[in-house]
């Protein structure tokens, strides 16, 4: 895992994909191909219907499959925060990272014949700035953080509710 | 080098506040305009498709002349020269046979018609029309008969209400940015939200109550609930006693229709109507209840949103927080407005050629009526009407029954399209006058109003990639060569810009900071102890005898709608938020989030007609049909059948869309010929197909 996360509070996501155009704006990712997705998660017989949408990323795992499979190190994963990124000059397009990953992370480019992934937008978070999904994100529903700011903010809000509760 | 230019998207007709960055004369980066605190840096889909629309080749990129038959594709690429050389030798003999007023020109209204209208007004045409036909008329119209007031003099404040109540109004998809922020804030503070649309939209996921209604029976469970509200008292009583008038008549009007009896119309069971009534009546007067945006869909939709303007006026939620407010604009924060193009040239005093004002007198005559218009070009009565400038507007798919459309514009001498895009209408065109992407060009000044009002500017970021001009500069070197520069001395957009600031005291470099100038710090409220309405009463009349005299009831009795032909089912339609107007099928981006639509269909009559989801079936009206894949689901009525809107397209250049899926607006064959006969809203949900496995 980078040390960064990326969470998502859903009832505030309207399935408005801002954050996959945002991203293949910013990224260029080729026709067909989606670094991050919302995935439609529909439960119609529901009173109201429960229509919700789930953010997909890559999880930049710490021990990461595409990186282990990948024969020309074109994968990698940066030192200082690991992020895992393609260095494309080195990628040959065998797709062996594709294959390796749990959740057919990495995505390919018809236009390129390599692959490419979500880096976090890692040269704008050198620039001390947000990636562009989280940065645009249409409601506000993606926060770019840490696993620990993460949490304190998750308890934080359920605190908040639990004293709501117990005053009334 | 990098710098930041602010400006206003263009990719939808929300046309929000954005920022663009560019670097060596190239775009590098847009995001929402964060000096606007609602915005934020937050962008929608569409805008964030902005840089892949100005590279896309599949769109006009230099004046094109028609060369073969109309609508078969056959054009000569030219100069701006000879296109407009071209126009004006067309246009010439038409104004010498049959006068300026044969001259039409549609566009998708907003704050930016002001020029346009300017050029056609010094044709000597009244015959400005904007697209409102299929959106908010009959809404615009309900407004005006309750309130005297038309339908943008009332803003909703989302954030502050109790309960938002949404007929149709699908606030997360046909969405707005600054609005659905402050509706999900509103979820967020606690507010209720009823949604209520035969199809579950996405926001019906957001709600906390909803009612799938039978579809056409908006007006039966509004009668319902008023008939509740009065009965049980639960309205604004000391708000009511002051302003409004006509309430012993309503009530008397309203006596058959108990909640009972709207139960056994819309299929809503009438206890839960009650338990909705209570709880306006615990939550008013912070309630809105949306009169509708797009609400050209059936023959009563004009009094359905005219009891939802009587709903909220009952409920007391007129310039209250969380309820409906006056947007204000810059006289109420004691500043001048900008002057406008249009006074710069001699009014025109020609009967229209829609019949707004004269035959159809309830009609307003500034957005005009294009399906009344079209009968004009189709008829030569009341005059002919021979040439048509087509404003990035694209009635071909927006209007229903795109074949008889067409016949009826063979007829023109001229029809010209101005258009970022190839609409489907562009098409068929005789001329193309390609316009810059909106990074690409400035726009004349608008005005903003709102609680802070204030003025906003979209300007040029970023040079044009192709051979294409901003619809200032086309309609102004239009205006020229027709003799009518005298009219419009300007020669740059900042002598345009300064024009219209003249009596503000601004200039054009006020704006370079944000990109727009607030003409007052605090939200501005009236004093709710002076409301003023339009009415000639002044109040809000719920028996406008005005309306009364021009043919159109206050109170009309309800009639149910059609029930579909056996075997058949009811087609509607709606958009996403990624895609809308058909204009975003075929963008490099958004065509990869979305190539083509389904058909809902509910599981009962899926399972009458023996479809599983997934079928591919086949969709038809008379000798009108195609085929898309079913998509089975509960979210949809047993008696509709719900497809998106904007695929299909038929023009072959756009290869990313061409052909994929099917346009809902070619099984509505007649309906150019049918609209609400007081609001003039098209009935585009009064359609039937039948359905069939492949």
């Amino acid at each position: 895992m980078s040390k960064y996360i990326v969470t998502q509070n859903v009832a505030d996501c309207i399935g408005c994909r801002a954050c996959e155009v945002h991203c293949k704006d910013k990224n260029n990712s080729g026709p067909g191909a989606f670094y991050c997705r919302m995935i439609e998660v529909t439960e119609a017989t529901a009173t109201p219907p429960r229509i919700d949408f789930v953010y997909l990323s890559c999880f930049h795992c710490e021990k990461a499959w595409c990186v282990d499979a990948c024969p020309t190190g074109a994968m990698r994963r940066r030192d200082q925060d690991g992020i895992v990124f393609v260095e494309e000059g080195a990628c040959v397009g065998c797709k062996a990272c594709i294959t390796a990953c749990p959740w057919t992370v990495p995505q390919w480019n018809p236009d390129t014949g390599k692959v490419g992934k979500c880096d976090l937008c890692k040269d704008r978070i050198d620039a001390g700035l947000e990636p562009a999904c989280i940065t645009k994100c249409t409601t506000g529903c993606l926060s770019f953080t840490t696993p620990s700011a993460a949490s304190q903010a998750a308890r934080q809000a359920f605190a908040e509710r639990m004293h709501q509760n117990l005053r009334r | 080098m990098t710098e930041t230019r602010h400006t206003i998207c263009g990719m939808c007709a929300v046309r929000c506040p954005v920022s663009v960055q560019i670097k060596d004369g190239q775009p590098e980066w847009i995001e929402g305009n964060s000096h606007d605190g609602g915005m934020g840096k937050s962008l929608c889909a569409k805008g964030g498709a902005t840089f892949a629309q100005r590279g896309d080749r599949q769109r006009p990129t230099a004046p094109l002349l028609r060369r073969g038959q109309r609508g078969a594709g056959e054009w000569r690429e030219v100069s701006w020269d000879e296109a407009f050389d071209y126009i004006v030798s067309r246009l010439q003999p038409i104004i010498a046979e049959h006068g300026g007023r044969s001259i039409l020109l549609s566009d998708r209204g907003g704050p930016f018609a002001d020029l346009r209208q300017a050029f056609l007004k010094s044709l000597g045409s009244p015959n400005y029309i904007n697209h409102d036909c299929t959106c908010g008329r009959n809404v615009h119209h309900a407004a005006k008969s309750v309130y005297g007031l038309g339908r943008k003099d009332f803003a909703y404040d989302y954030e502050n209400s109790r309960h938002i109540v949404l007929f149709g109004r699908n606030i997360t998809e046909s969405l707005k940015v600054k609005e659905v922020k402050g509706f999900l804030k509103a979820i967020k503070n606690g507010a209720r939200v009823t949604y209520i649309d035969p199809r579950a939209s996405i926001t019906a996921g957001k709600a906390s109550r909803y009612w799938q209604i039978r579809p056409g029976t908006d007006y039966a469970l509004l009668l319902g609930i008023a008939n509740c509200l009065v009965n049980n008292g639960y309205y604004d009583h000391e708000f009511a006693a002051r302003y409004i008038s006509g309430l012993p008549e309503f009530k008397s009007f309203l006596a058959p229709y108990t909640p009972e009896w709207a139960a056994g119309e819309c299929g809503i069971a009438a206890t839960e109507i009650e338990t909705f009534c209570r709880e306006l009546n615990e939550d008013r007067p912070k309630v809105i209840i949306h009169p509708g945006w797009m609400l050209a869909r059936y023959r009563d939709s004009f009094y359905a949103s005219r009891m939802i303007h009587i709903l909220n006026a009952l409920l007391g939620s007129i310039e209250q927080p969380g309820g409906l407010f006056y947007p204000k604009g810059p006289k109420d924060a004691g500043k001048s407005g900008l002057k406008s193009l249009a006074s710069l040239v001699p009014a025109v005093n020609e009967e229209r050629a829609d019949g707004c004002g004269s035959r159809y007198p309830q009609w307003d005559k500034g957005a005009g009526m294009l399906q009344t218009a079209l009968e004009a070009i189709d008829t030569g009565e009341p005059y002919p009407v021979k040439a048509y400038f087509v404003h990035r507007h694209n009635p071909f798919i927006a209007m229903p029954d795109t074949r008889e459309q067409r016949r009826i514009l063979d007829k023109l001498d001229l029809l010209v399209a101005v258009d970022v895009n190839f609409s489907e209408t562009a098409w068929f065109a005789d001329v193309i006058l390609p316009e810059s992407t909106f990074i690409e060009r400035d726009s004349i000044l608008r005005t903003e109003k709102g609680l802070k009002p204030g003025f906003g500017r979209r300007q040029q970021c970023v040079k044009p990639q192709n051979n294409t001009k901003a619809g200032w500069e086309i309609y102004l070197e239009l205006a020229r060569r027709l003799g009518k520069g005298e009219y419009f001395p300007f020669k740059s957009i900042e002598d345009i810009w300064q024009y219209q600031l003249q009596d503000t005291g601004l200039t054009s470099a006020d704006f370079d900071a944000k990109g727009f100038v607030k003409l007052s710090d605090k939200a501005i409220w009236y004093d709710r102890d002076q409301l003023k309405f339009g009415t000639e009463s002044g109040k809000i009349e719920l028996v406008n005898p005005k309306w009364e005299a021009m043919g159109v009831p206050s109170l009309a009795p309800y009639v149910p709608p059609v029930t579909p032909p056996s075997g058949s089912l009811r087609l509607l339609f709606g958009r996403t938020g990624y895609q809308a107007h058909g204009m975003h099928q075929n963008n490099p981006i958004l065509c990869d989030l979305l190539d083509t639509n389904r058909l809902w269909i509910n599981p009962i009559a899926a399972s009458r007609i023996g479809i599983k989801d997934g079928d591919l079936v086949t969709v038809a009206n008379g000798d009108q049909q195609g085929q898309i894949a079913a998509y089975v689901t509960d979210r949809i009525h047993p008696e509709a059948v719900f497809m998106l809107h904007g695929f299909g397209t038929d023009v072959p250049v756009k290869k990313r869309a061409f052909g994929r899926g099917l346009a809902d607006q070619l099984f509505m064959q007649g309906k150019l010929k049918e609209w609400d006969k007081a609001g003039g809203g098209l009935n585009l949900a009064e359609s039937f197909v039948t359905v069939t496995r492949v």
